[in-house]
């Protein structure tokens, strides 16, 4: 199993808790995910806190760990603030560090990510960025401190799968020993095993599990394909040819004609 | 004193970060401040003094992706 700045994890996916149509389903999704890291954010709240409260409960029954997010800081600043703040509430220096660079594509900022991530990895954090498929960037982050990777490998939420896969399996041969997470962009269970297939560390979805009509099956569908990728990645697969190779032997054949 | 809670500006006699909450009736564990853009640890709040002006954020646990 995968680690993450040193802590081994149970299982390749990482759910996200966003989204869910009842609390109840959440918790019956993360149950049947097997995951043990599901992601969560801060907002302001005018109730004196209390429904805040309540979902930080229900994680703490679930007994996974938490990985924080900035989702929706547009600027550094705001990103380092919400990290901290984050630190406070969850105890964990863990951040999935998102720096958002446009509102349509909820692209990475890339150039805000870097030195987020500098400021971070220099306050303690072990810093998980949400970035492209960059390599350049990726060697960037690295050297900034981050010790694990999450490239997108569609929009946020678009369901798109793998746009780019060329460039995913470039990043998987140029950093073998950086833990490698898609993040955003997957939409259904072949996309999650395409991706793990590469020799990707682990998958992070929310939005595929939390918007499907049965979001707990969706979710151990999920679980099923992240594994089988893995498998079929560690058992080496076929690569593709150009014409037909027979199957069944040609030797022994009969001869009726 | 005029302050600016979570982007809205709020009367309060309080003089302190861990007053203001008492009086918005925040309560919890869980619950993150800053002011003007600078982390306050929960255990510097009752010695945080707050003056006109102040922009405070007061953040709790929300579902995230």
């Amino acid at each position: 199993m995968p680690q993450f700045y040193g802590t081994e994890v149970r299982s390749r996916l990482l759910l996200g808790t966003a989204r869910y149509r009842s609390p109840a389903m959440l918790a019956e999704a993360v149950r049947r995910s097997g995951t043990d890291i599901v992601t969560v954010s801060l907002r302001r709240e005018t109730a004196g806190g209390r429904q805040g409260g309540a979902f930080f409960d229900l994680i703490r029954e679930l007994g996974v760990r938490v990985l924080p997010n900035t989702a929706g800081c547009h600027s550094v600043s705001e990103a380092v603030l919400t990290a901290k703040m984050a630190r406070e509430v969850f105890a964990t220096n863990w951040i999935k560090l998102e720096v958002i660079g446009h509102h349509d594509t909820l692209q990475p900022d890339v150039f805000g990510l870097v030195e987020a991530a500098r400021i971070l990895a220099g306050e303690g954090f072990e810093v998980f960025p949400y970035t492209t498929d960059d390599l350049v960037v990726a060697e960037r982050l690295v050297a900034a401190g981050c010790k694990v990777l999450m490239p997108w490998c569609a929009p946020i939420g678009s369901a798109m799968g793998p746009q780019n896969l060329p460039a995913l399996r470039a990043m998987r041969g140029e950093f073998p020993d950086v833990p490698l997470i898609v993040d955003a962009g997957i939409g259904r269970p072949s996309h999650a095993a395409t991706v793990m297939e590469l020799g990707y560390d682990a998958v992070l979805l929310n939005t595929a599990v939390a918007a499907a009509a049965d979001p707990a099956a969706m979710a151990e569908a999920f679980a099923k394909a992240i594994e089988a990728g893995h498998m079929a990645h560690g058992a080496g697969m076929l690569e593709p040819r150009d014409m037909a190779v027979p199957s069944t032997p040609i030797i022994g054949k009969a001869v009726f004609s | 004193m005029t302050y600016i809670v979570n982007g809205e500006a709020l009367e309060s006699g309080a003089t302190t970060l861990s007053d203001l909450l008492l009086a918005l009736e925040y309560e919890g564990e869980w619950l993150a401040t800053a002011l003007n853009g600078e982390l306050v640890h929960r255990q510097d709040r009752g010695a945080c003094r707050l003056s006109e002006g102040d922009r405070i954020e007061i953040l709790s646990p929300m579902q995230g992706g």
